[in-house]
């Protein structure tokens, strides 16, 4: 057996890239935003790299019934199976949130939301069994997908699921960071009561952004008051307040809680190209958020990590290089760097819709100077100081 | 709205010749702030709110005895309980309750029918139907939109919505800074992607105060 991974010094860990084609078929229609080509691109740039190959990939499977319903009610999810034939009517379609313009319904949508689901399962079992140290699953993330209502592009919530399947299969205390610049509502809620699930999102206030939860204030409720965390940061944050505010929070709330297994979610739409968001972080932070992921998995839970994808709506500047840097960083310990694959950029010059990007870094002096940048970084301070004051008094107790 | 739509039905209330300790007692026990003080007809002759309470009682600083101890607290409520009550109707609109809770610096409002009480409406209730009426309670996104204050130009704005079959969660108008020339109208939409409604509205030539072009963003 490979050298047992180690956080701290730069070594190899074993870890598990959950890939086949099947993750593809989740696709609404040409002009929707969500676009699971994402994931191919990654693969096909990690690829390109030499840090990926059939070695590291295991296939992922398609969920059972039951283990949709660890999370979702029977009726939605026989309403999702009827949607997939063409058998919904409006009126009970319009009740489930399905048909709607952001998740409308399209031929198959039951078995490619079970593939995306059964994925993640895979990336558990792969960390909680079969002895990887890490395993990512980018067609997942789905995180505002409601028990019995779909929801912002999202059918069933393979994160909340996977919680629920870890909880009952394997008794672990789940940590669940999300990173989207949306906050992740629907795992929020699915374990708002439970004290053994804690959930840590960092998001663009939803002031003006969907879904609009996600408040500071948020904090669980009955024995599960104080394990819900959420920091709502300023619209055209950059990366310094991003990442101090990230970094910060995880771990506090990692040393608070003491998981034994971390989960995230990996949205990548956070970046200041990002159409639907209006935050203004670059590459920077997508280096940053798998890096401090893989230390505290190392420093607390022995290295048990599963990462899920998200959101992310420029699939070509942007999505491909940030989930890149999770798999990178979760292999080899390191960020990638330098010039972007030439036969990568060759592959795909023509068919996308802008420039590709020629590094893995961001050239900054291209960024939108913000003019209340100070103001900014004080008003998240200010949340963040809010969000962990109570993680302060437990310990003491 | 009405009244009748946000107050609470089931009100703890006392009689006048109750104690103070009573009265104590319920604040602590409901955690609530006032309490109407009614006739064997149910009808509103007082309130007293937990200020009323404290005032009654001697300081903790002076005294250490039990609370079953405290002599002033055997006195009776209406000793204490304001007088007479300002009271609002089931039909009252919720609009016009504000203005009172604005005006008078009360927190508290009994509802009263037929000279009966029927049910209170509290600021804490006032600030929530607020928070429903801004639409920021359900999935939704913001758009804020600068236009001409003229008949007719909320339902061409409006059109663009439902050209897009976009269900509008709330809707809010209010002045443009100091001119009187505009109004902002904003919209919370159940959509996660605003951004072909945005387009919409840009061709129609409204002008978008949210979201506002940084960079990068086509269009």
């Amino acid at each position: 057996m490979a050298q047992k991974c180690n956080g701290a010094r730069i070594m190899t860990c074993k870890s598990a890239f959950v890939y086949s084609n099947s993750l593809l078929n989740y696709h609404f229609h040409s002009d929707h935003p969500f676009n699971q080509k994402r994931v191919l691109l990654t693969k096909d740039l990690l690829e390109a790299s030499d840090i990926l190959d059939q070695t590291d990939m295991i296939k992922p499977r398609m969920a059972t019934e039951e283990e949709l319903a660890l999370f979702h009610d029977v009726p939605y999810i026989e309403a999702v199976k009827k949607a997939s034939k063409g058998l919904l009517s409006d009126k009970e379609a319009m009740e489930y949130g399905i048909g709607t313009e952001d998740t409308p319904i399209f031929s198959g949508m039951h078995e490619a939301s079970s593939y995306l689901v059964g994925a993640t399962l895979e990336a558990v079992d792969a960390v909680l069994e079969s002895n990887y140290d890490h395993a990512l699953n980018l067609g997942g993330g789905l995180h505002h997908g409601f028990k019995r209502k779909a929801s912002g592009f999202c059918i069933y919530n393979d994160g909340a699921i996977a919680i629920n399947y870890i909880r009952q299969k394997y008794n672990l205390r789940v940590l669940y960071v999300d990173t989207d610049a949306h906050h992740g509502d629907g795992v929020q809620w699915a374990f708002y009561d439970d004290p053994n699930v804690c959930t840590f999102s960092i998001h663009e206030t939803g002031r003006y952004l969907f879904p609009g939860t996600g408040n500071v204030n948020e904090r669980g409720i009955k024995e599960g008051h104080g394990y819900t965390f959420n920091l709502p940061i300023d619209a055209f944050t950059e990366d310094e307040s991003f990442i101090q505010l990230y970094k910060s929070a995880f771990e506090e709330i990692t040393s608070f809680f003491q998981p034994d297994v971390i989960v995230t979610q990996n949205g990548a739409d956070a970046h200041s190209l990002d159409p639907l968001t209006h935050l203004c972080a670059s590459m920077q932070i997508y280096e940053k958020i798998p890096s401090i992921a893989h230390q505290l998995a190392h420093t607390y839970c022995n290295g048990k990590w599963i990462a899920l994808g998200g959101g992310g709506y420029d699939i070509w500047r942007v999505v491909p290089r940030a989930w890149a840097q999770i798999w990178s960083i979760m292999k080899t310990g390191n960020k990638l760097e330098g010039e972007i694959p030439i036969t990568w950029q060759q592959k795909w010059n023509e068919e996308a819709t802008v420039s590709l990007p020629t590094t893995w870094h961001d050239d900054k002096s291209k960024f939108p100077t913000i003019p209340r940048k100070a103001e900014i970084t004080e008003k998240n301070e200010k949340v963040l100081e809010s969000a962990l004051k109570y993680t302060k008094n437990k310990r003491v107790l | 709205m009405l009244v009748e739509e946000i107050m609470k039905k089931s009100v703890v209330t006392l009689p006048a010749t109750s104690s103070i300790r009573e009265a104590l007692q319920l604040l602590h026990k409901h955690r609530i702030r006032h309490i109407p003080i009614v006739s064997s007809e149910k009808e509103v002759i007082g309130i007293v709110s937990d200020r009323d309470v404290r005032d009654a009682s001697p300081s903790i600083l002076s005294r250490h005895d039990d609370v079953e101890d405290i002599q002033e607290l055997d006195a009776e409520i209406k000793t204490i309980m304001s007088q007479p009550v300002v009271t609002i109707h089931p039909l009252d609109f919720v609009e016009d309750i504000a203005r009172i809770f604005y005006d008078e610096e009360f927190a508290c409002l009994p509802v009263v029918s037929q000279n009966k009480l029927v049910g209170i409406v509290t600021e804490k209730d006032m600030l929530y139907t607020l928070i429903h009426l801004t639409g920021t309670h359900v999935q939704s996104s913001h758009i804020e939109v600068k236009v001409p204050d003229v008949p007719g130009i909320l339902p061409e704005v409006t059109a663009v919505f439902g050209k897009r079959k976009t269900n509008i969660t709330s809707l809010l108008v209010y002045p443009y800074k100091d001119d009187p020339n505009y109004k902002i109208l904003v919209f919370r939409v159940q959509t996660m992607n605003p951004l072909p409604i945005v387009q919409d509205l840009k061709e129609e030539g409204y002008e978008l105060i949210w979201p506002k072009n940084v960079m990068g963003q086509e269009s």
